[in-house]
């Protein structure tokens, strides 16, 4: 492999990890606040608390990672998408800035605050929907480039079905993701209550996230047809993703081994993401950039790499302490620590 | 508009206002962890429950201010490729490294802290519960030491060459490790510890000039000081190292903080003043050979001016003002800490006199104003260049036009963010005071007369 797609690979990687962790929080987000205004939010309050209580900040990590490390290995990609995403990437930082603060000031500090609640429920379906431009405009078409001078189209932005359609995408996707991970929590609380809320959430959105996943795979067609393409070459991995989530689908519904409907879930969007993202290669953002000319010097690279498997050698047996503590230990984990 | 729209101009100010506000946050960020490890190691050590409580009660306290610097640390992050997408493209290729380590650090920290926080009642052994806070000192200085490494590289490029406008043969350990890297870090660590030591300290105050008996605060008091003590003077002493470097490296940045022109010998230290705009300086007060001591360690050292430097090159005089606010202030850390730590050590004297109390309690906000005075001096003393002596900071900036909006936006992000912080922060140790918790923790509650 190629010092390039050991970069991207990598880099995607952490998106991917950044897509569950992340859509675990805004999706609970969403149902705490959602759950207060239909008046059942003692029944699954606790639970979500529990689970995101410690764990909230590592999720913010996982962004930093990506962008710090794309600009790391990919250098020119802060030239295109910085001067392109002014906008929108600072509504989302705003938006994270509001959610991540306001969470810690409702969990560690003030009272129940409607209000607290309310940011922390938009901003969940908001941030996602902010995310995906980044998305959306690598796939080419949106933006322009002249005498060096890069600028969004927020008209072609804004009018576009497929730029929507990721949105809803990813929006169903949060919900999906994080109602099945919820539920597999509450199933290890023995949270009965909480379980069948969280249940009948997972179930809801399950149809709504493997259908927008089909629509959006077509609108990509008529997007930009050589990446339709390439991801028609890898219809295995989209066979493999639709059969996870038929697996995971058939599992909750039969109220039966919800951490193996939860890897199925996880499966599901990893095949699916790993094969968008490769067949999206070389391009970085079509039909700019590809890895190739936009990759950094091999010094920074080898470096990187090192510092990488460094890095992962100091964090992995640190997070499995912290699911071990948080995620794995019945007694924390059913409320009695 | 205020200003014309200028996206340079305009990314200048919206970076200055995050990183102003972010650099708070982060500061205390990395002071507070080494306060609370302190603390817990003696309420261990002395099997004292106050000092274990005050643990407990700075992490609290400590998560709130974590979130902020969190999120405004992922702005700064983002801001950096919005903001300066030139500058990320070209110094994207030789520090990249040290940006990727501090998420590491930090990454490293996180896990770690939600681990102590929701650990305090849950080991058997406390010696294990102290344990979980090592990480995250370790993390947050990690994390203090990889930023400013990125820092120090914008004021001493090196480590990579510039072959037909491209960058070639990069050296990244070597652009990490520049000349300004050694100083800025431990400087840039220091002051942290410092400026938490000194906030901490003034809590303490506040609460035993309104009459708090509590021998709990008295601790916490004599804590800080002995602590903010022994960082004052290491402070000194790099600041010391700091202008040597200065002296050798960028002659300009000392001799505009200096508002020194001529190239001399014996060179006078100008202590505060105005200066106009014939660069006339009145009302300042000269102290004779103490710059060139300052540069050289000899009287006799040349020390450089203003008038040898083009005037394109040169950064704007008034850095001198953050400069002298800085030295004053940590001087007087150095001295109110000091004196608290000889009287409370003489048996006989009253170290919890109201004066040397005011004194303490205005260390606090005082030791945050030094710090920004610090960093303006360091970023606006760098001007006209984001990399010094080869990449200006106009050829770093974006092109877009919407940077004033985004300005506004911040702005208000960040006055938001600030007023519930203190409300929050107020409200959670008003609802819960030390009486109460000690109370409740049955912890002996013993009142100095």
């Amino acid at each position: 492999m190629s010092y390039e797609v050991i970069g991207i690979t990598v880099l995607w990687l952490f998106l991917y990890g950044y897509l569950i962790v992340a859509s675990v929080d805004f999706g609970a987000g969403f149902f705490s606040y959602y759950s207060k205004r239909t008046k059942k939010d003692h029944m699954i309050h606790p639970i979500i608390q529990r689970y995101l209580s410690p764990v909230w900040e590592v999720t913010n990590v996982f962004l930093v990672f990506f962008f710090i490390g794309i600009v790391g290995f990919f250098p020119e990609t802060a030239y295109y998408y910085g001067t392109a995403l002014l906008v929108p990437g600072s509504i989302a930082i705003i938006l994270l800035a509001i959610r991540g603060s306001y969470y810690a000031f409702a969990t560690y500090g003030a009272k129940e605050s409607n209000f607290y609640n309310f940011l922390y429920g938009a901003t969940g379906l908001l941030i996602p929907a902010s995310l995906t431009t980044v998305l959306t405009i690598s796939e080419g078409g949106y933006i322009t480039v002249e005498n060096g001078n890069v600028e969004l189209l927020y008209g072609e932005l804004f009018g576009s079905l497929y730029s929507w359609g990721v949105v809803a995408l990813a929006i169903v996707s949060v919900l999906f993701i994080s109602a099945s991970f919820l539920s597999y929590y509450a199933a290890r609380a023995k949270d009965e209550t909480a379980l069948k809320l969280l249940r009948t959430y997972a179930l809801t959105w399950a149809f709504p996230s493997i259908g927008m996943g089909i629509i959006v795979f077509f609108l990509l067609g008529g997007r930009n047809p050589e990446h339709f393409a390439g991801m028609l070459d890898l219809w295995w991995m989209f066979a493999i993703s639709t059969a996870a989530f038929a697996t995971a689908f058939t599992l909750i519904l039969k109220k039966r081994n919800y951490g193996i409907a939860f890897i199925m879930v996880m499966i599901q969007y990893f095949a699916a993401f790993f094969a968008y993202g490769a067949s999206h290669l070389p391009y970085l953002l079509y039909p700019y950039l590809t890895i190739y000319d936009g990759f950094t010097n091999e010094a920074m690279a080898t470096a990187l790499i090192i510092a990488f498997i460094a890095g992962l050698l100091l964090l992995v047996p640190s997070l499995y302490l912290l699911m071990r503590l948080f995620l794995f230990d019945a007694d924390y984990v059913e409320g009695r620590k | 508009m205020f200003f014309e729209n200028d996206p340079v101009l305009l990314s200048r100010i919206l970076t200055y206002l995050t990183l102003g506000f972010h650099a708070i946050f982060a500061t205390i960020g990395v002071g507070i962890p080494i306060m609370i490890a302190i603390a817990e190691w003696m309420g261990i050590k002395r099997n004292d429950p106050h000092y274990t409580l005050l643990a407990r009660r700075w992490a609290r306290g400590f998560v709130i201010t974590v979130a902020i610097g969190v999120v405004t640390g992922t702005a700064m992050g983002l801001q950096l490729s919005l903001l300066w997408p030139n500058f990320m493209q070209a110094a994207g290729h030789t520090i990249g490294l040290p940006m990727f380590m501090e998420v590491f650090a930090f990454f490293f920290e996180a896990i770690f802290l939600g681990i102590y926080l929701y650990t305090w009642d849950r080991f058997k052994s406390k010696m294990r519960h102290f344990l979980l806070v090592i990480p995250i000192v370790i993390g947050a200085t990690a994390s203090a030491f990889f930023i400013t490494t990125v820092n120090a590289f914008m004021n001493a490029p090196q480590g990579f060459e510039i072959v037909n406008g491209v960058v070639t043969n990069v050296n990244p350990i070597e652009a990490m490790f520049n000349p300004a890297t050694p100083t800025k870090i431990s400087h840039v660590i220091i002051t942290c510890y410092l400026t938490a030591a000194f906030v901490l300290g003034a809590i303490a105050a506040v609460k035993i000039l309104r009459g708090n008996k509590s021998v709990y605060h008295r601790k916490a008091l004599h804590m800080t000081m002995v602590a903010g003590a022994v960082f004052a003077v290491g402070t000194a002493v790099i600041g010391d190292l700091s202008g040597k470097y200065l002296h050798e490296y960028q002659p300009e940045k000392l001799a505009a903080a200096e508002w020194h022109f001529e190239t001399e010998t014996e060179a006078p230290l100008i202590l505060g003043g105005i200066i106009n705009e014939d660069n006339e300086i009145s009302y300042a007060l000269e102290i004779p050979y103490a710059l060139s001591i300052l540069a050289g360690g000899t009287p006799d050292t040349e020390v450089i001016g203003l008038n040898e430097f083009p005037e394109e090159d040169l950064p704007p005089l008034f850095v001198h003002y953050f400069f002298d606010l800085m030295v004053f202030i940590g001087m007087y850390l150095a001295a109110v800490s000091t004196l608290f730590v000889v009287m409370n050590w003489k048996k006989t004297w009253n170290a919890f006199n109201k004066p040397l109390l005011i004194m303490v309690a205005a260390g606090g906000p005082l030791a945050i104003v030094a710090m920004e005075s610090g960093w303006i001096f360091a970023e606006v003393g760098r001007q006209p260049w984001i990399l010094n002596g080869i990449m200006r900071t106009s050829e770093g900036a974006t092109t877009s036009g919407q940077v004033g909006l985004m300005l506004i936006l911040f702005a208000l992000l960040y006055t938001v963010l600030a007023v519930t912080c203190i409300g929050v922060l107020r409200k959670m140790f008003k609802r819960n005071p030390v009486e109460r918790e000690m109370y409740k923790r049955e912890i002996q509650n013993y009142e100095v007369k």
